[in-house]
């Protein structure tokens, strides 16, 4: 079983939504898309599920062409965002819908019924209507008709940003294992790195209509071949610098901050990709570089606490493990991982993390 | 400004209450000092917003009273109360200017128009509206609107104290930590009696030197952000802060030691005595755990990557346990031994953590 989208473009006039794509999905795998808003995703399911027709290209399933094919006749199933529920049945009546229309007999749609409903801690609701429950029982019910028909493609869209933050958490740990042995392809759309680190298998990174990076989701987290998939990956945004290299020394154009690397690179201008959890409070890593600051906020969260910055004409947002107060205008000292740095060319590309 | 005390309120949407459910809030007290920033924090449904209009005047409490710097206003209507309220869409005049906007609580208090021309000056230049001051409000961005919501509220001098619900609910991602800085910014400039109502810990925390944890019409736990993360006083309180949250495990007290399934455990408090509680349970934050070559046997369920750490998801005696180490730590395979810091492992009795 696979799914894979073949020079597949959309164009709605003469504004491109989706620019030439190709990407192939493998039987039993989770493929994340990632992506801020507007860069593409919901197009490119609807597309995959055949709700809406490409411009161009092709979408084959198991090796056969499935272009123009109508979603009725494919097996597909489709959970959105906004909590979608028949509102007049029953959390039961909701989860058998799809399988009515299929003529299984009752006693075969009764089992799988309370299966699933077993599986995503319904059963003690599915007498109630969707009103009565809370939203993430509500969009527990619809991922519970999605799974009920054993479909080959199951596209999730967003299906968690409408949550408080504790359900989210709580249903993103859950998803994974609800596809662990199932036979199909999953493709589950999201704005939030964390969500794609947290749920695994594969991730393409997307931006302005075009997919920039696909692979396995922890290699394309580590080596980002280019700044934008880098960009798009990461949650605080990234902080991004140009430095100098003479030798083996690099150093940060807007301040006197400088470093070793053992990178063998071509003396020359560069930019450096920081991840937020790079600089800290504290010392990491065999190789910390020291920056100075002056304070505009620390927002903590609970267990971390993201202190944003200035230096030079930079903002920087670093990330700690831990609770670090600081008042806003505080000079500060912090702490930069070396180690952890990705390196970037003039034109963006990867050119070298330790 | 004000300092504000609520004292033993409760109140219930029922006619009459036969048990602890039909409370919206149940024994409030709570002492607010002049010009302190504080956070109405818990998940919807935990009796936040009832408490809001309680203190705003729209509901009359049940049973208890309001005390403005010691005086009862419990009877006193909203308008005598004189509070500024935020809310969590940008309440705004589409045909008038942003100066005008601003301009607007103070003119409906005949204030001199020398000294409103001063004072929308100031706030505009704090919130970075100057230069829009002229421009039609309706033409803003969300964000920008709401910025005249937060202005109007900060507008007036007199006001007994300034309270946001949820002010940010609008504003896109990336800038709320934009203008969660100018709100705290703001705080440390006017020292105003600020009440912050989220849902969200992140805002919560951010925002207030003291957060008030709400949880089933209840206040759970006054604290500081390091207070509620280090020593949480309730088990709702580890569960919501932090993200996973504190594990709660069910455990054994023999002869004043804790053991789980007969594996003893060393916690913050020094001897246990005997309990009458119904329920007696252990907490300890994935933080504070680590692997280790004796201590808590336990089965590896699951491991989860956020990019900088490993979440290990394990079975225990006592229940499942999480526990955070860093993406280059090696994981043991099958089972594994887990220890606890002391210092940060805590009993709790019926929820409530139990005390030398």
């Amino acid at each position: 079983m696979s799914l894979e989208l073949k020079g597949i473009e959309k164009k709605i006039g003469e504004e491109t939504h989706i620019y030439t794509t190709d990407l192939k999905f493998e039987k039993n795998t989770i493929n994340v898309l990632l992506g801020s808003t507007l860069a593409g995703k919901t197009t490119l399911m609807q597309i995959m599920a055949g709700l809406d027709k490409p411009t161009k290209g092709e979408i084959w399933f198991n090796d056969q062409n499935v272009t123009g094919v109508k979603v009725q006749k494919r097996n597909v199933s489709m959970v959105y965002q906004q909590f979608i529920n028949y509102p007049n049945f029953t959390v039961k009546e909701n989860i058998a819908s799809p399988l009515k229309i299929t003529g299984i007999d009752n006693q075969e749609i009764d089992q799988r019924v309370s299966k699933v409903a077993d599986l995503l801690k319904l059963t003690p609701m599915l007498d109630k209507k969707p009103n009565e429950l809370s939203g993430g029982q509500q969009q527990r019910t619809a991922l519970a008709r999605a799974l009920v028909k054993d479909s080959d493609l199951i596209l999730l869209d967003e299906p968690l940003a409408n949550l408080d933050f504790k359900l989210r958490e709580e249903l993103r740990e859950e998803l994974p294992k609800l596809f662990k042995d199932r036979d199909c392809i999953v493709v589950y759309a999201t704005t939030e790195p964390s969500d794609a680190l947290l749920i695994g298998g594969y991730t393409a990174t997307l931006l302005e209509g075009k997919v920039i990076q696909h692979g396995k989701t922890l290699e394309v987290y580590n080596k980002p071949n280019n700044l934008d998939s880098a960009k798009v990956f990461s949650d605080p945004p990234m902080n991004i610098a140009n430095i100098n290299k003479k030798g083996e020394i690099c150093s940060l154009l807007a301040d006197n901050v400088t470093w070793k690397t053992n990178l063998n690179l071509r003396d020359g201008s560069y930019k450096v990709g920081i991840r937020p959890h790079n600089i800290t409070t504290y010392k990491e890593g065999k190789n910390s570089i020291e920056i100075s600051g002056k304070v505009l906020i620390s927002e903590l969260s609970g267990s971390e606490s993201m202190i944003h910055f200035t230096n030079g004409d930079l903002n920087w947002v670093s990330l700690s493990e831990g609770i670090h107060q600081k008042d806003v205008g505080e000079e500060t000292k912090l702490f930069m991982n070396s180690d952890e740095f990705l390196y970037f060319d003039n034109n963006d590309r990867l050119v070298g993390n330790v | 400004m004000s300092k504000i005390t609520l004292q033993d309120l409760s109140h219930s949407y029922l006619q009459s209450q036969n048990k602890d459910e039909d409370w919206a809030i149940r024994n409030v007290n709570i002492d607010w000092q002049d010009g302190g920033a504080y956070a109405l924090l818990g998940p919807s449904g935990c009796g936040k917003t009832t408490l809001l209009n309680i203190i705003s005047g729209l509901i009359n409490p049940t049973k208890g009273k309001i005390l403005f710097n010691d005086e009862d206003i419990t009877k006193k209507n909203p308008v005598e109360r004189n509070i500024a309220q935020i809310f969590q869409f940008p309440v705004i005049y589409d045909t008038m200017t942003v100066f005008e906007n601003l301009a607007f609580p103070l003119r409906n208090r005949q204030i001199p128009e020398d000294e409103i021309n001063n004072k929308v000056n100031e706030i505009a230049e704090m919130l970075e509206l100057t230069s829009t001051l002229n421009n039609r409000a309706s033409g803003l961005t969300a964000d920008g609107k709401q910025k005249i919501s937060l202005g109007r509220g900060l507008a007036r001098s007199d006001v007994n104290v300034i309270m946001f619900d949820e002010p940010l609910t609008v504003i896109d991602p990336h800038l709320k930590w934009i203008l969660r800085s100018k709100l705290k910014e703001l705080h440390q400039k006017i020292k105003r009696t600020m009440i912050y109502v989220t849902h969200d810990q992140t805002e919560a925390l951010t925002f207030a030197d003291q957060v008030v944890v709400m949880h089933d019409g209840q206040i759970v736990q006054t604290g500081t952000p390091v207070e509620l993360f280090e020593k949480p006083k309730h088990t709702f309180v580890g569960h919501f802060i932090g993200s996973p949250g504190m594990n709660i495990l069910s455990c054994q007290i023999n002869n004043g030691s804790v053991t789980i399934n007969g594996t003893k455990i060393e916690t913050s408090n020094s001897k246990i005595g005997t309990s009458n509680f119904s329920k007696i349970e252990l907490g300890i934050r994935p933080e504070f755990i680590s692997f280790d070559k004796k201590g808590l046997p336990v089965k590896i369920l699951n491991v989860s990557n956020t990019g900088k750490n490993k979440i290990i998801e394990t079975e225990s005696d006592g229940g499942k346990i999480k526990l955070i180490i860093k993406a280059g730590e090696k994981v043991p395979e099958g089972s594994a031994f887990l220890t606890f810091k002391k210092d940060y492992t805590y009993v709790y009795g019926d929820d409530w953590i139990v005390e030398k």
